[in-house]
């Protein structure tokens, strides 16, 4: 059916979203890339951020991803994420939490210190944050 | 003769014992069924990412297998297994069968050098009277696998193949079939073998170059078909202690109604001795 895609996003764990969606925006590893039904097949890495996403009649909502990868179809979208949390079941204290955490450890180096590692969870937190944020400012119905 | 009392002592260990076994098929039950909805909450992503898989290799097309070392298939002069055996017995054959899959292992090719990475304390503690390398081991994860412990062993399997260190890697697990079968599955993960299923010629965009899309794609595939043994291994361990409790809560039933019917045949065989001796005694008198 044209206007509709059905979106995807699967973790390890679990499938995380099976929805009817007209429209979504993925983190891609080169920036956020907006989904329209119709789209050329597709595939791309992910990098890390919020993924929003419009179920059909409903506002629009987000889900933190960090890392993985995309396969855009004309009338699917499949999101499989490492990690991935919805916006709403966010603490944002905690993400707040960990991104000082992050970036503590980044502005003083320690020797031995996996600086990969700690870039990960800044981004990691950094993409919770604002997904719980973008969330925050859905207006309620 | 046993005494009765002897008899009646047997039959009160043999229902204590026989608790023991109910108990435990009742907690594998429970667990089996948390285990298995693990299994199935994972398919989903390994399906999926292994479809990515044939799909990036298929618009990559024929020189797709030069595009990764962790494609490179070298021969096998050193390899690494790991073997995945539960941290607890009493599951029937499930550790025993793992052991006797990587015995064969050992024995079918005597001049390959192989470096075990165990998992679980069963194998474990078989292993280390032995005389074999033994890279590594963890233990006390054999029922509640996480991604991490996956990725951990996965990106240590990765290391050592593309250092060269060694030219391949097996996994030795037990495949949850049915909660009645187990079967032992000895899997080859590194060099890896591109899956060529899916692709159905549909011309996809890669928005990266096919070598840069599977430097990171190929690891995460390896990750996760090392996560879905775990979580096989672990739902199959539960499967095998609950067919094994089951079982032997039946014989148990089995030996008690023997031992009772000896019992009263022992019981019924002392009382006629007595009047015999009674009888006997009374007319000795007349």
């Amino acid at each position: 059916m044209a206007g509709i895609i059905t979106l995807e996003v699967a973790t390890p764990d679990r499938l995380l979203l099976k929805e009817q969606v007209s429209e979504v925006e993925v983190p891609a590893s080169n920036g956020a890339m907006g989904v329209l039904p119709e789209h050329a097949p597709l595939l791309s890495e992910l990098g890390s951020g919020p993924l929003a996403y419009t179920p059909v009649g409903a506002t629009k909502k987000y889900i933190a991803i960090n890392g993985g990868w995309v396969e855009v179809l004309p009338d699917r979208v499949r999101v499989l994420a490492e990690r991935a949390e919805f916006g709403d079941e966010i603490d944002m204290s905690r993400a707040e939490e960990a991104m000082k955490r992050a970036m503590e450890r980044l502005t003083h180096p320690t020797a031995g210190m996996d600086v990969a590692r700690a870039m990960n969870a800044m981004h990691r937190a950094q993409a919770r944050i604002e997904a719980a944020k973008a969330t925050g400012m859905v207006p309620k119905k | 003769m046993p005494s009765l009392i002897d008899i009646r002592r047997r039959i009160r260990s043999v229902k204590n014992t026989q608790q023991i076994t109910k108990a435990m098929k009742m907690v594998a039950t429970a667990r089996l069924r948390k285990a298995q909805e693990r299994v199935v909450n994972a398919r989903p992503y390994s399906r999926m990412l292994r479809e990515m898989v044939a799909n990036v290799a298929a618009a990559a097309g024929a020189e797709a297998s030069t595009l990764h070392p962790l494609l490179a298939v070298r021969e096998e002069k050193k390899v690494q297994l790991v073997l995945v055996t539960a941290d607890r017995g009493l599951a029937g054959a499930f550790n025993t069968n793992l052991i006797k899959a990587a015995q064969q292992f050992l024995a079918e090719k005597p001049e390959r050098k192989t470096a075990f990475e165990l998992y679980g304390r069963k194998g474990r503690d078989f292993w280390r009277r032995r005389d074999v390398e033994v890279s590594g081991e963890v233990t006390g994860i054999s029922q509640a696998a996480s991604y991490d412990d996956a990725e951990a062993l996965a990106v240590k399997l990765m290391e050592r193949f593309t250092s060269g260190e060694i030219d391949a890697a097996y996994i030795i697990y037990n495949e949850f079939k049915s909660v009645l079968s187990q079967q032992v599955a000895v899997k080859r993960i590194l060099p890896l073998a591109l899956p060529d299923d899916a692709g159905a010629g549909r011309d996809y965009i890669l928005e990266q170059p096919p070598a840069e899309f599977l430097k990171n794609l190929l690891p995460g595939y390896v990750e996760a078909q090392v996560y879905e043994a775990f979580l096989e291994s672990a739902a199959a361990e539960h499967a095998g202690r609950m067919t094994a409790m089951d079982s032997a809560t039946t014989n148990a039933t089995e030996v008690i109604s023997k031992l009772t019917l000896y019992m009263n045949r022992v019981r019924q065989a002392t009382i006629t001795r007595e009047i015999i001796e009674v009888v006997s005694g009374a007319s000795a008198l007349d």
